[in-house]
């Protein structure tokens, strides 16, 4: 199965204040793809407008398997998406989290998968805590488990490595690595650790410089 | 599909039983409002045509204080993300209408008990009609009120927006409704209320249809 | 220019002529019955700038240019407009045909309900600052509004009796209000009239939304600039 995300001319504005514009780029199977920028310069807008929770003003994103174009409606089937601005529901326990998720995008046989995903992301030991209770480094570790829950071929993570401590942080790579093993990858960060496991970088500020050059000419 | 909608309203049941922030308020809410009703009226006789108006009064008032939460709290929570990542926004829809569905019928059997408790005057003479009406009825009172929370969710102004945008589109259903509850007392028999019956039954289904098709359209900005 | 002028003189004209006309005897209304001239072009006026709001909303949604968007407010605003005429002129005339300004008579209910709507959409509109959002969310809200007119202006006045000439007891029947027996000179006036309303409406519309369309294209340049 050959799957390819396209980005055609993205243009995004909100009101008057353009955030960014003309991002072509396009990604197979095996390859990684890496969003840099300053603070507010629309990296997470980028994010968003990939993974369809955000329509660009204009341009268009697609999402193609074996040349055929996917339905924007059944894109959830194929992204996973770990953000900081992502919440889950603190009312209930990390394994009920993951349950009605599973429930939700109807994955079969999710009882064992779960396990073995919590175990994966190490909190096993707590699965049966209310994420209220948890830290912000252990959320961050039940986000992975909900992005990994149905075997994404599209990965995308908005700062991937905050709020983890040094063993989240290799948790983290060997995800990215094996990410890329499997599908695509795209992480928006300022790292520069985090840029280099990336083939491709696209950096938002240095974009804005070149379309202000040519508003010059 | 059906799964998944299913699974989005256990998700909601199963939160607003944990967490009762709906459920305790409103059922102390009709309680205040029929209590009301109660100091306001003490020692005068009132004609069951207006005990039907004032039933559908504390209907809609309850609703207007509860129904909005299914939305407002994944807005407030931050938790949308994890609905639009995790399945189709018909869905999502789907499962909202069948939680407040399942609220607006909680409510209801309480309110109308509440009142047979407390309202000497409210006798009713055919309860197939009443029973018909107070059905109908709130089949449309939870299809108009998802999608209106589904809209004020995004808005600034949450709370008061609500009532306000909802009661001109629901005036139609309520006119109706209060209407049978009167035919009820009256002792109308049910054939005789078929056009009231066509009326609520078309709202509910013209409601529900154009909400489903304009969902994605909040849903996803 | 000079079109406006003609369609000046030509309201003028009818509105003389809603005064003059013989329009032979009508049973219960009489020389009241005059205001037919007036109340209703602007009671189905307000109806069809809803309608082409509502239009506008659904263009909106579908293309997400901000213009459809300022095109739907400006027909909603004007058919508030012509809905509040038709509340104030139909009230004055409730008050010399049935003796009070306001009866809850279900066609009254269904233009009070028309005013809310339209109020409510006003107020949802100004609680969303976000261009965007404003726009679907008010767009949104103007379908879903829009699709349960239907149950009062054509459901309602059939199902419960009232007072308004083409209810449920009427004895010309129930129907819209111009199919009840007119004498001719009436039914050309009425239309005539309603044709004047309907061009009045449209360079309103015009205007209005040519006016709002500049404001934007404004502000965008002079945000380009600074």
């Amino acid at each position: 199965m050959e799957f390819k995300l396209i980005c055609k001319d993205i243009r995004k504005s909100f009101g008057r204040l353009l955030v960014f514009e003309s991002i072509n780029f396009e990604l197979t199977n095996n390859s990684s793809l890496a969003v840099a920028g300053k603070n507010g310069s629309g990296k997470s807008t980028l994010l968003k407008i990939i993974a369809g929770l955000l329509s660009p003003s204009s341009g268009e994103v697609i999402y193609q398997i074996n040349g055929k174009k996917i339905d924007k409606l059944d894109w959830f089937k194929f992204v996973g998406f770990v953000a900081p601005y992502l919440q889950l529901y603190d009312e209930f326990t990390g394994y009920e989290n993951l349950e009605i998720l599973a429930k939700i995008r109807g994955v079969k046989d999710y009882k064992r998968k779960i396990e073995d995903i919590l175990k994966r992301v190490n909190l096993y030991a707590r699965r049966n805590d209310l994420v209220r209770g948890y830290s912000s480094g252990m959320k961050q570790r039940l986000k992975y488990a909900c992005a990994l829950l149905h075997d994404p071929i599209l990965l995308i993570l908005d700062e991937p490595t905050s709020n983890l401590d040094p063993e989240g942080v290799e948790m983290v790579w060997a995800i990215a690595e094996e990410q890329k093993k499997r599908g695509i990858l795209i992480i928006a960060t300022n790292e520069p650790e985090e840029l280099k496991i990336c083939e491709e970088v696209i950096n938002l500020d240095e974009l804005k410089l070149k379309a202000k050059g040519q508003i010059v000419k | 599909m059906l799964s998944s909608i299913w699974a989005i309203f256990l998700k909601d049941l199963k939160s607003e039983l944990r967490t009762r922030y709906a459920l305790n308020a409103l059922l102390m809410f009709v309680v205040v409002t029929i209590s009301m009703i109660l100091f306001a009226t003490a020692g005068e006789v009132i004609s069951g045509e207006l005990l039907s108006g004032l039933l559908w009064v504390v209907i809609f008032f309850s609703a207007m204080s509860g129904l909005s939460r299914t939305f407002v709290s994944e807005e407030d929570r931050g938790t949308v993300i994890f609905l639009q990542l995790a399945t189709r926004p018909s869905a999502v829809y789907f499962g909202k209408l069948l939680f407040n569905l399942v609220l607006i019928f909680g409510i209801n059997f309480f309110v109308v008990i509440a009142y047979f408790l407390t309202m000497e005057g409210f006798k009713i003479k055919s309860f197939d009609v009443f029973l018909a009406g107070l059905i109908l009825g709130s089949l449309g009172l939870a299809s108009a009120s998802t999608i209106i929370a589904a809209i004020i969710a995004k808005a600034n102004t949450k709370g008061t927006l609500y009532p306000v945008l909802s009661f001109p589109v629901l005036l139609p259903l309520l006119i109706t409704a209060i209407n049978m509850t009167q035919l009820s007392i009256e002792g109308a028999k049910l054939v005789e209320t078929f056009g009231h019956l066509r009326i609520l039954f078309s709202y509910f289904a013209v409601v529900v249809i154009a909400s489903y098709l304009l969902f994605d359209y909040i849903w996803k900005e | 220019m000079i079109w406006k002028f003609l369609l000046g003189l030509y309201m003028a004209i009818i509105t003389a002529l809603a005064f003059v006309i013989p329009i032979g005897f009508i049973p219960g209304l009489g020389e009241r019955a005059r205001i037919i001239f007036l109340h209703v072009p602007s009671a189905w006026l307000s109806v069809i700038a809803f309608f082409v709001a509502m239009l506008y909303a659904i263009r909106y949604l579908k293309s997400k240019n901000i213009y459809e968007d300022v095109k739907s407010v400006a027909s909603a605003e004007i058919g508030f407009l012509f809905c509040f005429v038709t509340t104030v002129t139909g009230s004055i005339w409730a008050k010399f045909n049935w003796g009070s300004f306001w009866n809850w008579d279900p066609r009254e209910t269904s233009i009070f309900v028309l005013l809310l709507i339209y109020g409510a959409y006003f107020v949802l509109r100004s609680a969303i600052e976000v261009e965007e959002r404003r726009a679907t969310l008010s767009a949104v809200y103007s379908i879903i509004a829009f699709i349960t007119v239907p149950f009062f202006i054509f459901i309602m006045p059939r199902i419960m009796p009232g007072l308004h000439p083409g209810s449920k007891g009427d004895p010309e029947g129930a129907g819209p209000v111009v199919t009840f027996k007119m004498d001719p000179n009436m039914r050309v006036l009425f239309f005539a009239s309603l044709l004047g309303f309907i061009l009045v409406y449209l360079w309103m519309f015009k205007l209005r939304s040519r006016v709002e369309i500049l404001k934007i294209k404004i502000q965008n340049k002079i945000y380009q600039e600074v």
